[in-house]
């Protein structure tokens, strides 16, 4: 381990051969191949979840600044149970449990199954960042979109969200970076994802390090990328006139 | 539908596959907690001390540990610490050792929170005094940045008490190991994930209502 | 036009408001003032709905607001607010603060909102303010807008709940200006305020309340001239010593 061999990566992962272009032909894939569809399974889980989390989360997070007792019940019971349960178990759950108990899913792909548990398990993070960010609104901005005659739906849609939105738009950033680093647990149900693929490119090769250290790196980019992405959203809602929004 | 049957949970499975399991990941949580919060309030000293080069290796550590998923960093602890010390080591030393590490950053992050939160006028009548650094942070910052931020480190706890279900990607044998042996050897998968799902709400839901209480308490107080 | 009968209202055990009765007429202007907690701000949000009440009712030209089968909303979309903290919205301009509930609501035509607002906003002395966010004006400018907004539904009445209380002193008198000439145009008024001049210079009767219940329900010459109860007395020595 003294030295590093990149050339690793150029290996071809049935016949162990060094493929000149570093992309496997006819049928087999270098490290290299397999490493980049890994890190394509990893941003589709990701992002797919993370829909998932915000339309549940943003849901569950309305819900529960209404004045309805029974929904604001709901809420926070779908956000404690998410939320005090490992995700890997929840995983565990999708994967094994789910199936058996409603037969309907059981054709449903692994995959599916792994977005939906990665996505109800941040719902009950975004869930609470919602309900922070409209109770940080106070009651006067409900009362004030009441008082000109909005219906509560239309309160929420014109006055509350879009300012609840803007001012949450930093934790829902951290919490999509989040969701990159916990796709990681997908390996434990066999999602071809970076982790997996970290752990078996280094039990073939055995070179651990530039193994982890190109998923390591991937991992970065990847929520480098969301940051960024993130920013320039919260550049362009910004309100004039507003420091980081919200309050008065 | 299936049938759910949970008769074969008899307390010779709970001691035989569970108990096991179960104080490991008590023991890892605990000693990840205690050493994660002593290194983890150094760090956040280093980051705090004006100084570069206790800065920036510290505020390095800490974006570091953070950037990366947590499996990651377990495998890549399983991968080098036998390198450094030049012999194997078991999963479930590697896991302590690892989450030490990996929750002293996340720590760090709440322990100099709660220190900025201390207004400096404390520590200018710490030095008025006469006292040194040392005892200005031991008696005065650090007890009222430790009191103020119990509530938040504690749920930073209940969090690594979740996440130590993760030494799965070592083989370590832990509470989540204990069951899912139990389900394979019982042929039972279905019931035991679900008994696990519950052990590990009831445990995490009753300690995140014990610090909601607790958050209450020193609401009054202050 | 509003009929206040018999309102009592609880948080819980602590009783806010207690048999409280008054009514205003069409076109009349009534200043209801007292000490901070008494009672003021809960009893003018009960008259759109925005506070329940558990006992008693208020009618509204006519409809009860109390009745559960009351379209609040609609209720709501004819009487006009203003609040002490302004309640602008944040997010969006001066423009589309004032034509937002007049298209969503009441189902006007974009343009039509458009000029509606436009209009009010050149009334209140804005309008070259038009196109900018509620944070890049003063407070003062914020609650003439704010005035202007309501003023854009066409309401049947105006209720003010404390309009000048979170201003600079300075930006006092333009917004009670505004009020004065609303006044004097003959707009059913409801106003909470500290502002004896407003109520001496306007105002038909002056509501007195203490501890959740109407103290005093007089005319402006009777209020200022004799007050009946004690606590009136001593709020009037209070709020007119300096």
């Amino acid at each position: 381990m003294s030295t590093w061999d990149w050339q690793v990566f150029c290996k071809e992962t049935t016949s162990g051969e060094v493929a000149s272009t570093c992309f496997g032909k006819g049928g087999d894939i270098t490290y290299l191949d397999w490493l980049l569809s890994a890190w394509g399974w990893t941003l589709s889980v990701s992002v797919l979840a993370l829909v998932v989390a915000l339309v549940f989360g943003s849901l569950m997070g309305i819900l529960r600044t209404t004045p309805h007792r029974g929904l604001v019940l709901l809420g926070n019971a779908w956000t404690e149970l998410f939320r005090n349960i490992p995700l890997l178990v929840q995983i565990f759950l999708w994967y094994h449990v789910v199936p058996a108990l409603f037969p309907i899913l059981r054709g449903v792909p692994s995959f599916i199954l792994v977005v939906m548990g990665l996505g109800l398990f941040t719902s009950a993070r975004i869930s609470e960042q919602v309900r922070a960010g409209i109770q940080s609104l106070a009651g006067g901005q409900r009362m004030a979109g009441l008082a000109m005659g909005f219906s509560l739906p239309q309160t929420y849609r014109h006055v509350l969200l879009p300012m609840a939105y803007r001012i949450i738009i930093p934790p829902l950033t951290s919490e999509s970076m989040n969701i990159i680093k916990n796709s990681s647990v997908a390996f434990a149900v066999s999602i071809s994802e970076l982790t997996l693929f970290a752990l078996q490119a280094q039990e073939e090769t055995s070179r651990g390090i530039e193994v982890y250290l190109a998923v390591t790196g991937l991992y970065f980019i990847s929520a480098f990328a969301i940051n960024r992405a993130a920013l320039f959203i919260e550049n362009r809602v910004r309100v004039p006139g507003m420091i980081g929004g919200g309050g008065h | 539908m299936l049938a759910l049957d949970f008769a074969f949970f008899t307390p010779e499975l709970i001691s035989g596959y569970i108990v096991k399991g179960f104080i490991f990941s008590l023991q890892l949580t605990l000693v990840a907690m205690v050493g994660g919060i002593i290194l983890g309030t150094l760090l956040a000293l280093m980051r705090l001390s004006g100084r570069p080069w206790l800065v920036m290796p510290a505020a390095a550590y800490v974006n570091t540990m953070r950037s990366i998923p947590l499996v990651m960093v377990i495998l890549w602890f399983f991968l080098l610490i036998p390198l450094v010390i030049g012999k194997p080591l078991g999963a479930e030393t590697s896991a302590i050792i690892t989450f030490t590490l990996f929750e002293a950053a996340y720590y760090s992050e709440i322990m100099r929170a709660g220190i900025q939160s201390i207004s400096r006028g404390q520590v200018a009548a710490g030095y008025a005094l006469g006292m040194s650094y040392r005892q200005t942070m031991g008696l005065i910052v650090l007890p009222q940045a430790f009191r103020n931020m119990l509530p938040v480190l504690l749920t930073q706890t209940i969090i690594l008490f979740q996440d130590t279900s993760l030494v799965y990607a070592i083989g370590a044998y832990d509470l989540l190991k204990g069951f899912e042996i139990a389900g394979k050897n019982f042929n039972r998968p279905v019931e035991t994930y679900l008994v696990a799902a519950v052990l590990y709400f009831i445990i995490s839901f009753s300690l995140s209502m014990l610090v909601r209480k607790l958050q209450q308490r020193i609401a009054i107080v202050r | 036009m509003i009929e206040i009968k018999n309102i009592s209202k609880w948080y819980g055990a602590f009783r806010v408001l207690t048999d409280c009765t008054t009514q205003v007429e069409k076109g009349e202007v009534i200043v209801v003032c007292g000490p901070s907690g008494s009672g003021k701000s809960t009893l003018i949000k009960c008259v759109n709905g925005l506070e329940a009440f558990q006992q008693g009712d208020i009618f509204v030209n006519g409809t009860s607001v109390g009745d559960p089968k009351t379209n609040l909303p609609k209720l709501r979309s004819h009487v006009g607010m203003v609040f002490q903290h302004f309640e602008l919205f944040p997010h969006m301009t001066i423009t589309e603060n004032l034509s937002i509930a007049q298209v969503k609501v009441l189902g006007r035509s974009r343009d039509e909102a458009n000029e509606r607002g436009m209009k009010l906003l050149d009334r209140v002395g804005l309008k070259p303010h038009a196109h900018k966010h509620p944070g890049q004006l003063s407070g003062g400018q914020q609650q003439r807008v704010a005035i202007a907004r309501a003023l854009s539904m066409d309401p049947i009445c105006m209720l003010f709940d404390e309009p000048t209380s979170a201003l600079d002193p300075e930006m006092v008198n333009e917004v009670l200006d505004v009020m004065v000439q609303l006044a004097h145009e003959g707009m059913t008024m409801m106003v909470v305020t500290h502002e004896m001049g407003f109520a001496r210079k306007v105002s038909d009767r002056v509501i007195f309340m203490d501890q959740g219940s109407i103290v005093e329900d007089a005319t402006k010459e009777d209020f200022f001239g004799k007050p009946r109860s004690e606590r009136a007395q001593q709020f009037l020595s209070k709020i007119l010593s300096h």
